[in-house]
């Protein structure tokens, strides 16, 4: 027998509301599910990020129907596991715009992996949201961006290292568009405070022997170095770093570190000291995170894998929920009004405005240095807004700008 | 002055990199011709040993010198018996059975350790070197590679074992018809040679941390040191191999950066290999070991 994906949905939906009938709850015996469709790495190379993400997904959306729903309606996830094979991005963003015809989709994590399925829904009118920290200046009104641009993440540190260690700066950064675009900001920022960049090499995702790369940051000697660095390879670096005792010497800053709990996988010796900026630190003390790690310690258990792109996936799946709400329908242009009408929300990292004209967010951006395995906060600024971004985007003047923008140097 | 001995350093350390990452895998191809896709993940294998005994409390240098290569060698016997000995003589099959053996392994780490990127902290810090700041690791890398290439040799020309080993490979029937079973030469060849890649990935844990995908990294460059070494004389040319790549490779990542030296490593050994089909050592070092 041959049974589809929809085939099943269709009897486990119709089972469910065979079970709503049965009970006093009837709240969602009215029209069919809403459909949020979501592709994320659950496993492979990428699971370190994929697989919180994934849960705070399915914590999102049970605690939203828990409080009623939408529309009186339930929502209903459809999680598809893109085992970190970019392939599996554009068959199952297909699938999910198609076949699915789902809602929304949440998901993407990599930015390569955003190119890949962003055109894809633009082109079915299929409303996207990309929870995920990236190099900024995607400008199109079907996409939503609730992550961390440079200019939230990427200039604070710039600013905060520059002032208190000095204006030579040598850059590492992964070898594709997250690392080429956010080196270019970093060169941006740099220079705009009158620093010198004495040297930017990039890294291929595979590399993991960075000795040479050690000795010539030390004959370049530098006040400080920035890495945007990804993925379980480039790891290798903060250890050699350690182990050649360098992390003493040269003060070492990150935009990426911390984002796949990476001062979990370091010993303290080799962590410490690393400076990094984002939206979220398990370490926050406001009551929104400790009821969210709470809550997720009932749902999942552990919550040491709690980390920034997790709490971007849930505050983004909330914001939608908001717009939801504000629209009162999931009709295309009512959602649009209601995404560019300066919506809000609470989330455990702080308060996400949406900017009507870049589809980008406020955020609160806290200044982390590590400490025995955590993300210690230094100072935090409240409602940072995508500036890099909005530079060039306004999307309220040119609904139909489909580009991502980069910074010239 | 400081930087040309750093550069020297750094030089000597990725030649032992390629030369102890290849090792097991000179053994088993040169000896056996086995070509074993499922090399990396032994030496993967050796590093998660190695992290799983240090977790347990047990002193890292025994852990990465004994237990690791121990447990791999082990690891490797029951591969060999299960699957490898059924596969003599037939290279695509083996191929293809080791391709599939590092699947499951990497399959069975994930599920064991889970799949982000964890490690071992280094046990020797950094040094000064003049005005440069430098990886203590890397010599005890360098001196662990020296001593294992020593002993290597030293098996193969004085004894016995060497002897046996260096006789089935030249001619398996000679050596049976002497009454040496070829297969109990390949099995203890097989297992010696997994336990090669589990000390190399237990001493290499630390520097370069692990993943279970992470066998995937070293593969590449420990084929084209053997491959490009050659089978004509595993120890000769699997140095020579290491000794040419590590430096040209570091050279060049040195005046430009890693991809580059990626790449020159990678075009140098098909020139290599147009020019010496047989490999280094089956044109120069056809008498040696």
């Amino acid at each position: 027998m041959k049974l589809s994906r929809r085939d099943f949905l269709g009897a486990t939906g119709a089972l469910a509301v065979a079970g709503g009938l049965g009970s006093t709850v009837g709240a969602f015996a009215q029209g069919k599910d809403i459909l949020l469709g979501s592709v994320l790495d659950n496993s492979g190379n990428l699971d370190i990020y994929g697989k919180p993400m994934v849960m705070a997904t399915t914590m999102a959306v049970e605690e939203i129907n828990a409080a009623g729903g939408l529309l009186g309606r339930k929502i209903k996830a459809i999680q598809y596991d893109t085992q970190s094979d970019i392939a599996l991005y554009t068959k199952f963003a297909q699938q999910l715009a198609r076949t699915d015809k789902v809602d929304v989709v949440h998901g993407g994590i990599t930015s390569a992996s955003r190119e890949a399925i962003r055109q894809t829904f633009r082109r079915a009118n299929t409303l996207y949201f990309y929870n995920v920290l990236y190099e900024g200046g995607v400008c199109d009104r079907n996409c939503v961006v609730t992550g961390t641009t440079p200019a939230q993440a990427v200039e604070p540190i710039v600013e905060y290292a520059m002032k208190k260690w000095g204006n030579k700066v040598v850059i590492l950064a992964a070898d594709y568009n997250y690392g080429q675009i956010t080196a270019k900001w970093l060169q941006y920022y740099i220079k705009e405070r009158k620093g010198t960049v004495a040297s930017t090499d990039f890294f291929p995702l595979d590399v993991a022997d960075f000795g040479s790369t050690i000795a010539k940051i030390q004959q370049a000697s530098p006040n400080f170095v920035v890495a945007a660095l990804v993925g379980g390879a480039h790891m290798a670096f903060f250890r050699q770093w350690a182990a050649s005792g360098m992390n003493k010497k040269i003060p070492l800053t990150s935009t990426t570190f911390g984002v796949g709990n990476e001062h979990l996988a370091l010993s303290p010796a080799e962590g410490d000291g690393i400076v990094i900026a984002g939206n979220y630190s398990q370490e926050a003390k406001s009551p929104a995170n400790t009821e969210f790690l709470a809550r997720w310690n009932k749902r999942f258990g552990d919550t040491k894998i709690v980390h920034e792109i997790a709490v971007s996936q849930y505050q983004g799946i909330h914001v939608w929920a908001a717009c939801v709400k504000k629209a009162g329908t999931l009709e295309r242009e009512a959602m649009l009004k209601a995404i560019e009408s300066g919506v809000s929300i609470e989330g455990p990292a702080g308060t996400v405005t949406i900017d009507p004209k870049t589809h980008h967010a406020a955020l609160d951006i806290n200044l982390m240095e590590v400490k025995n395995q955590k993300l210690t906060i230094i100072s935090t600024v409240k409602q940072r807004p995508p500036a890099d971004t909005a530079q060039f985007c306004d999307l309220l003047k040119n609904p139909n700008d489909n580009k991502q923008y980069e910074v010239k140097i | 002055m400081d930087y040309a001995a750093v550069v020297v350093l750094e030089i000597l350390y990725m030649i032992s990199f390629i030369a102890l990452v290849s090792a097991g895998l000179a053994i088993v191809f040169g000896m056996m011709r086995v070509i074993n896709l499922a090399h990396g993940e032994f030496v993967m294998l050796g590093g998660y040993t190695t992290l799983a005994c240090f977790r347990a409390g047990i002193d890292l240098w025994f852990s990465m010198l004994i237990i690791a290569p121990l447990v791999v060698g082990i690891v490797g016997l029951i591969i060999e018996r299960l699957v490898i000995r059924f596969l003599y003589g037939r290279m695509i099959d083996t191929m293809l059975a080791t391709w599939g053996l590092s699947l499951l392994l990497i399959g069975i780490v994930t599920l064991i350790f889970g799949s982000s990127a964890v490690s071992v902290p280094a046990p020797i810090s950094g040094y000064r070197l003049g005005a440069y700041q430098m990886g203590g690791y890397n010599l005890f890398i360098i001196a662990v590679t020296v001593v294992l290439y020593v002993g290597m040799w030293l098996v193969l020309r004085f004894t016995r074992l060497g002897l046996i080993a260096r006789g089935a490979m030249q001619s398996a029937e000679v050596a049976s018809s002497l009454g040496y079973n070829p297969r109990t030469v390949y099995m203890v060849t097989f297992t010696i040679g997994a336990a090669l890649s589990g000390l190399a990935g237990g001493i290499l844990a630390p520097l370069t941390g692990l993943l279970p995908s992470s066998g995937g990294g070293y593969i590449a460059q420990s084929f084209i040191a053997v491959i490009t070494g050659g089978a004509g004389a595993v120890i000769a040319g699997t140095l020579t191999s290491s000794a040419m790549f590590g430096t040209i490779s570091q050279i060049v990542s040195f005046a430009s950066g890693p991809v580059l030296g990626d790449i020159v490593m990678l075009a140098l050994a098909i020139v290599l290999l147009r020019l010496m089909p047989q490999g280094i050592s089956g044109r120069f070092f056809r008498n040696s070991q």
